[in-house]
Order: C-alpha cells, then sequence, then structure tokens
C-alpha cells in the first residue's frame, strides 16, 4: 500500500528534478560554508560551528512543524508569539513549584509546555478549519492574543527563572553536550527523523501532501481534509513547545522580545529548503539546512569585517536570495 | 425641544457642581499618554506611572489621574484625541517618536491643555511646556569614562549596540568621546537590537572572532543579560567585566552586590514618567514654576550608591 501509492502518484520522468531539488540547499550551504572560511578562518573552529547549529535549534524545531502546515497548504504566523506564551507559562510553573525535587519539577514543567503547545496550535486548526477563515487572518490573530498574554503574564517586564538550583539543574539541556554533540543538535535530529518519517512513511504524511497539492481531489478521495489540517498545526505547536524546552534554559527568561520574527525566520527556512509555500511538497530535511543557513549568514556577516554594520541586514537579504538563486539554477537542470 | 431642555438641565447642574467644587478645592484631570510595554523599558515605564498615579492621587485630592498606553504611533494619536475630548487640564506623554506625534500633540496644546514631554522631544519644541529627559550622550560618556579610568593600561573593547536609531547614535557618540585620550582599543560594534537573544548570539561571535576581549560595553541591561551568559558557556576568563546601562533592577542588584562582571550601571531609568508626572502635578496645584527643559543625570551607579536606584517590585 504505502511505496506503490508513492511511485504511482509521481511519474518516472520528474522524479530525477525533484532529486536534485532536494540536494539543492546542501548545495547552497556548501557554498556558504565555503564563503565563510574564506571571510575569517575563525569561522571553521569547532567552537564558532557549534555554537551556530547549536543556536539555530530554535527555528530548526519550529520550522519541522511550519513544513507539516505549509506542506498541507496552511500557514501559521503565531508560532513567534506562541513559543514566548508557551515559555512565559512553563517558567511561571516552575516559579510556582508545586512539586518537590529538581528533576521531577522540570520533567512536569516540559509535559506542561508540551500541553500548552498542542492546545495553542489546536486553537489555530480548529478557528481555521470549523470556523473557515484564511489562516493568514486567523494565525494573525492568535499572534497578537500570544503576544499579548506573554506581556499581560509579565506584567510588562520580563518572566525570569526564580530559583537558582532550578536553573542550573535545568542549564545543562541548552549548554550541555554528549559525547562533544550538543543537546539542541540532537534535539534537531531527532525532530527532523521523526518529521520525516512521518510525512514520508506514513499515511498521514501522504494525506496532508494530497490535502495540500489539491484539497478538492482529497476530500472525494475519501482524506478527512479538515482533521488533516488541524493537525498539522498541532504538530506545529508541538514543534513550537519543543523549541522552547531547549530555549528556556539558554537565557532562563522568556521577554517581550522572545520569539519576535521567529515566524518569518522559520516560513523562510522552509521556503529555502524546497517546500513549496503553495503546498503539496515538503521537504523535511532541507528545511533544517535552511535554519542552517539562515543562522550562518547571521554568524559570518559579524565574523567579517567587510560590511558597516549598518548593511548587514542588506547582505543578508542578498545572500537569502542567492541561495534560492543556485537552489533554483540546479532544480531547473 | 425636550432634549434641549433636558441638556440645559443638565449642563446647569454639571456647572453648579462644578462651581461647588472649585470653592472646596480644585478639580483637575491629568492625561498620561505612552507607550504599550514592548520590552523591558517600556514595561517600566508603564509600571513606574501607574505607581505614581496613585501616589499622585492620594497626595492631591482633586486630582484625577487617566494613564492609557498605545501600541504604536498612529494609535497613540487615536488615543490623545479621545483624552482631549474627554476635557483633560494637562498631558504628561512619551511619544512612541517624534516626528509623527508632532501634531496631534500641538492638536492636544491648541485645546489649552498643558503638555509634558517625556525622553522623546518634538520635532517642534515650542510646544512642550515641561520637557523630562535622560541624557543619552551622558549614557555613552559616563561608561566610556569609567572603562577609561578603570584601564589605564589600555585594552580591547567590543562594542554591542541597540537599533540603528537617533538613542543610540547619540550614546556612541557619548562614549568615543568618553573613551578619547585612552589606550582603549575598540575591536567591534554590531547591533544587538536591544534584545537577550540577540546580544547572546553577536557575543557568541564575538568570542569566537577575537581569542582576547578585555571588556564589553552594550548600553543597555538587557541586552547584558545575554552577554554574561554567552560569555559562561565559553569559559573564558579574559573578559574582565560587561558595562550596560538603564538601571534594570536584576542588573543594579548585581551591582549592589558586588558582582565582578557587572561593576556599574548608567541610569537611564524609566522611572522619569514618574517625575514628569510629578512637576506637573506640582505645576498644576501648588503653582509651582516648572516650565523648562528638565535633564536626569545618566548616574553611574556603583556598589556605594545602588540601593538607591533599586525598586524590588518593578518589572524592569
Amino acid at each position: 500500500m504505502s511505496d506503490a501509492a508513492t511511485t504511482s502518484a509521481t511519474p518516472p520522468a520528474p522524479r530525477r528534478e525533484i532529486d536534485l531539488r532536494a540536494v539543492a540547499p546542501f548545495v547552497a550551504l556548501a557554498a556558504l560554508l565555503v564563503f565563510g572560511a574564506l571571510v575569517n578562518p575563525n569561522f571553521l573552529g569547532i567552537d564558532n560551528l557549534t555554537n551556530v547549529i547549536t543556536r539555530s535549534a530554535f527555528i530548526a524545531v519550529i520550522a519541522v512543524g511550519a513544513t507539516f502546515v505549509i506542506s498541507a497548504g496552511g500557514l501559521d504566523l503565531s508560532v513567534g508569539s506562541m513559543a514566548a506564551f508557551v515559555a512565559g507559562t512553563m517558567i511561571l510553573f516552575l516559579n510556582a513549584a508545586p512539586v518537590e525535587g529538581g528533576v521531577p519539577m522540570i520533567a512536569l514543567a516540559m509535559l506542561l509546555a508540551l500541553g500548552v503547545g498542542a492546545l495553542c496550535g489546536l486553537a489555530n486548526g480548529l478557528i481555521t478549519t470549523v470556523g473557515r477563515i484564511e489562516p493568514f487572518i486567523v494565525t494573525l490573530g492568535t499572534m497578537g492574543i500570544y503576544r499579548a498574554l506573554t506581556i499581560w503574564l509579565a506584567e510588562g517586564g520580563s518572566i525570569a527563572m526564580a530559583s537558582r538550583d532550578l536553573r542550573a539543574a535545568y542549564r545543562p539541556v541548552y549548554f550541555g553536550d554528549v559525547f562533544g554533540v550538543p543537546i539542541p543538535v540532537l534535539v534537531i535530529l531527532a525532530v527532523a527523523a521523526i518529521g520525516a518519517f512521518v510525512l514520508y512513511r506514513t499515511r498521514f504524511g501522504r494525506h496532508v501532501m494530497a490535502v495540500g497539492s489539491n484539497e478538492d481531489v482529497a476530500r472525494y478521495s475519501g482524506i478527512k481534509v479538515d482533521r488533516v489540517r488541524t493537525i498539522t498545526y498541532v504538530i506545529q505547536g508541538l514543534c513550537v513547545a519543543i523549541a522552547v524546552l531547549v530555549y528556556v534554559p539558554r537565557l532562563g527568561a522568556a521577554t517581550a522580545t522572545t520569539g519576535l520574527l521567529w515566524e518569518l525566520q522559520a516560513i523562510t527556512a522552509v521556503v529555502i529548503g524546497g517546500t513549496a509555500l503553495r503546498g503539496g511538497v515538503g521537504r523535511i530535511w532541507g528545511t533544517i539546512c535552511g535554519a542552517l543557513i539562515l543562522e550562518l549568514v547571521g554568524n559570518i556577516m559579524v565574523l567579517s569585517d567587510l560590511v558597516s554594520e549598518y548593511l548587514i541586514g542588506a547582505v543578508q537579504g542578498a545572500i537569502i536570495i542567492v541561495a534560492m538563486l543556485i537552489q533554483r539554477s540546479l532544480a531547473r537542470r | 425641544m425636550k432634549k434641549i431642555v433636558i441638556g440645559l438641565a443638565a449642563l446647569a447642574l454639571a456647572s453648579a457642581a462644578g462651581f461647588a467644587q472649585a470653592q472646596e478645592q480644585k478639580q483637575l484631570t491629568m492625561a498620561v499618554s505612552i507607550p504599550a510595554a514592548d520590552h523591558g523599558w517600556t514595561g517600566g515605564v508603564v509600571y513606574h506611572a501607574e505607581r505614581e498615579a496613585k501616589l499622585l492621587e492620594e497626595r492631591y485630592p482633586g486630582l484625577d489621574i487617566v494613564v492609557k498606553t498605545s501600541p504604536d504611533g498612529a494609535a497613540q494619536a487615536n488615543a490623545l484625541e479621545d483624552l482631549t475630548a474627554q476635557g483633560i487640564d494637562a498631558l504628561v506623554t512619551l511619544p512612541h517618536n517624534s516626528d509623527e506625534l508632532t501634531d496631534p500633540i500641538r492638536q492636544v496644546k491648541d485645546s489649552g491643555v498643558f503638555v509634558t514631554v517625556v525622553d522623546r522631544a518634538l520635532s517642534d519644541p515650542t510646544i512642550q511646556d515641561l520637557y523630562v529627559a535622560g541624557d543619552n550622550f551622558g549614557l555613552g560618556k559616563h561608561a566610556g569614562e569609567y572603562m577609561k579610568e578603570r584601564m589605564t593600561e589600555g585594552g580591547d573593547i567590543v562594542i554591542i549596540r541597540g537599533l540603528p536609531i537617533v538613542i543610540d547614535e547619540e550614546r556612541q557618540k557619548g562614549f568615543d568621546e568618553g573613551i578619547a585620550g585612552s589606550k582603549l582599543n575598540v575591536l567591534d560594534r554590531q547591533f544587538g537590537n536591544w534584545s537577550r537573544d540577540d546580544a547572546f548570539k553577536v557575543m557568541q561571535d564575538y568570542l569566537a572572532k577575537y581569542p582576547k576581549i578585555d571588556a564589553v560595553w552594550a548600553q543597555d541591561d538587557d541586552m547584558v543579560v545575554g552577554i554574561l551568559e554567552a560569555i559562561e558557556q565559553s569559559g573564558r576568563s579574559d573578559i574582565q567585566f560587561v558595562v550596560g546601562g538603564a538601571g534594570m533592577k536584576d542588573m543594579i542588584k548585581r551591582v549592589q552586590d558586588g558582582d565582578k562582571m557587572v561593576p556599574v550601571d548608567v541610569l537611564y531609568p524609566p522611572a522619569m514618567i514618574a517625575t514628569a508626572m510629578d512637576l506637573t502635578a506640582a505645576g498644576l496645584f501648588d503653582q509651582n514654576p516648572v516650565r523648562g527643559n528638565y535633564v536626569l543625570d545618566a548616574t553611574l551607579v556603583t556598589q556605594e550608591n545602588a540601593a538607591e536606584f533599586y525598586y524590588p517590585d518593578s518589572p524592569f
């Protein structure tokens, strides 16, 4: 049922084209690495590269969720605000300290964060599907709601972890490593592997693609379109929560600027990775690659002395466009 | 006809009531229009405005204070119209930006209201009766002078700037003047957008780029939080200290506790809104002369005077 269905759905001729497309973001990434090495020899240092990959974890994990939403023809603009809101509730829970002991406390807070994230995603999904409203408008609305709730919870300031012991116990989740591999990097790999499995190897994944490429055809084929769409938003919410689990131990606080513009970065990462904004095509590993490219561009800019600090935004924009051009030119061949 | 009679009766009643109260005491309304709490510093402004409103209403029983926050410049212009329509005697405002709000504030002024402007001066300074602000140039200068004195033998410093706007430029100019004639060497300047997360990233990159950094200047305490975390993660011991600014309570606390990494802070207090409200009320009720410019010092906070600037209940 599984393999036969996918191969018969895609005719053999465009298959080679699709393969090249999947490789394209990695070529862009490699080109960027070479460029970085030319700009500053420190760029290829282990410390620098692990720093950059580690801090790309938030956008990468959120963008995996965005790949699901966008593949199904949806859009979620609320992820940045949602991250701030989930981080805020999680820290408030940790500060309230309802149970004894550091580890059980953190584990419970993590579960709570995942629950809040899933509920936020569910709200987005249900309003979109039951209310029959464009996801752009729905998530623009919830973006404002989650952001305002965070600021309200923080009473205009920041929500910081109060207990130093708890902070020390939780800190290794961002700063620690297993056999030299930082934990956030392992999180990226795990989330991407699970995401890729669900999207490529399960019935649900194929339904996501079908809904994204043609909603009516999907409906006539007996796919519960609304349910598939709603679940993609829940997955997005869970991914945001996982990103928050790694974000909170870094600075131990949620502020009004937490997650600002993450939605745009996540969508950019998804598109650089080769997923079509109109839906129907999803590339998890490409998305991860896109998130790395975004973070590397910022890093290279700070490491180089070539550009005035006022022009960095322009150069970043240009590099992203060039990366897309490399990708497109490969895809056309 | 009936409506007009009722209206007239209501008017007569209202004026009679007003007259009676004027006999006892002045009955005045002060409107406070400020940006919504979109980051730490503006959060502090909202906190201090509300705190001061309570204190002033106790001190002057005839005073009614309306605090209104707005998320952006256009919303603030609308809020100013609404407030004026309610009938106010004084306006204390921290405008979102000077250019956009100069005309709306001019209209408020034209209706005979006493106007106090805080932090961001209007494009036409003749509108404001009273101007209360912090000293951006001084904030940079005092930080620079501190570094110059502390590192007489010279040293390598990195700078993390805010956003490319006038406030940031003034602070940079002040800093450059502060370190002028010293042996300090500025390795790099990059924007950290007054955000903890961005400052963390920039600091990580600085640490990768430069094998030796003696000190960091960040002109904002929110960014210092990210910087300290990046330094701690790198495990490097060459960075002697970080100088921020604004007067965030966590940083004031560190200074008070004698933290070696945060030896000083430079004030740019959100509580300046309270100073402005206080002066305005004093002008309204006590007839104290208050018109003019009132620039708060960018005081250097050291371990000795830190307690004076510590607000444990403030969100910032």
